[in-house]
């Protein structure tokens, strides 16, 4: 995807990821019964998502599990200084990894922040995480110039997705 | 609440069918439920009270939409190198922007991340300014340029 495609939503779609923001209702006939809250029908919900998956605004739709639930307690932010010219043939690599469940490319920001690609990982523990970091170093290879470990302390805050207004 | 706080969630093998399956391709027909006992073999009211609990539990986060990046208006990734002591107070009038989703603190100098989403790029850097105004600190902005690899869920390995 590239940076700076902008928004095709519209204001049904709007309404309808907000209204399923926090989740489809854990009913027998859930899209009815958004569709009776947005004052449309269950045929129109169904087919706005099923156009929204197919576009790509919603990637998926699904159970959304919480990882540290799940037993992962060591989920690592793993960024590396990945060489501009190879950061492009080296992102797709590292974000097939299976432990890698997000890998994006950001901006640097130097001095404070040297880092251009950034891996999710999951693991157990965190010698796991680390084992983890180091396939991907390893894969890197010389176009990494550094990379660190960012284990989150806690989570402050944590919604549902939002559609912004 | 502090990662600590989050025991692991004894599931069993319905649970762990559930979320393996179903974490994409949830059913788009009127009674996706019913669809989702009949694939797995057992009723709807089995799924939806499985469902229910998992959520109750904090195993699902929600059933529902994941979204992409930057399709539905502006969103960035912000850092702040915030002191210690102020850490809560900063971390507060952060959660306080409704535009703020996720919000971590990590285990670094930059030590408070967050997810800011909004109409607009420009929506997105006046929360960042007004954030960096309020607190004295400075916000680093450092927007998604490329996402790489589909987005299939996670594939957990049962321990």
């Amino acid at each position: 995807m590239k940076t700076g495609e902008r928004s095709k939503a519209t204001s049904l779609e709007r309404r309808l990821v907000k209204a399923i923001g926090t989740g489809l209702p854990l009913v027998p006939e859930p899209y009815a019964e958004v569709a009776a809250a947005l004052d449309t029908d269950e045929a129109t919900v169904i087919a706005t998502l099923e156009a929204m998956l197919a576009r790509g605004a919603i990637r998926r739709i699904g159970a959304v599990p919480n990882h540290y639930a799940l037993g992962y307690q060591a989920n690592g932010m793993a960024v590396f200084d990945v060489d501009d010219d190879a950061v492009a043939e080296l992102g797709p690599v590292i974000g097939a990894f299976d432990f890698v469940s997000h890998c994006y490319r950001r901006p640097r920001n130097p001095p404070f922040w040297p880092y251009n690609l950034f891996a999710m990982v999951h693991a157990r523990t965190r010698p796991a995480v680390e084992t983890k970091v180091r396939q991907i170093r390893s894969r890197l290879g010389s176009a990494c110039r550094g990379d660190t470990i960012l284990y989150s302390r806690r989570i402050l805050k944590k919604t549902g997705l939002r559609l912004a207004r | 609440m502090t990662i600590a706080d989050i025991h692991e969630v004894p599931l069993d093998a319905i649970d762990r069918r559930l979320i393996e399956a179903y974490q994409r391709d949830l059913p788009l027909c009127p009674e996706p439920y019913a669809a989702m006992g009949e694939a797995l073999g057992v009723s709807e009211a089995v799924v939806l009270d499985r469902l229910h609990h998992l959520q109750e539990r904090g195993v699902l986060s929600r059933v529902g939409a994941v979204i992409a990046p930057h399709r539905a208006g502006w969103s960035t990734l912000a850092a702040m190198a915030v002191p210690e002591e102020r850490l809560d107070a900063v971390a507060t009038l952060v959660n306080a922007c409704p535009e703020v989703n996720h919000n971590y603190a990590r285990e670094h100098r930059l030590n408070l991340w967050f997810v800011v989403t909004a109409a607009s790029r420009e929506a997105v850097a006046d929360v960042l300014a007004d954030i960096a105004e309020r607190s004295g600190i400075g916000v680093l902005d450092l927007p998604l340029e490329r996402a790489y690899g589909i987005d299939l869920g996670f594939k957990p390995s049962w321990s």
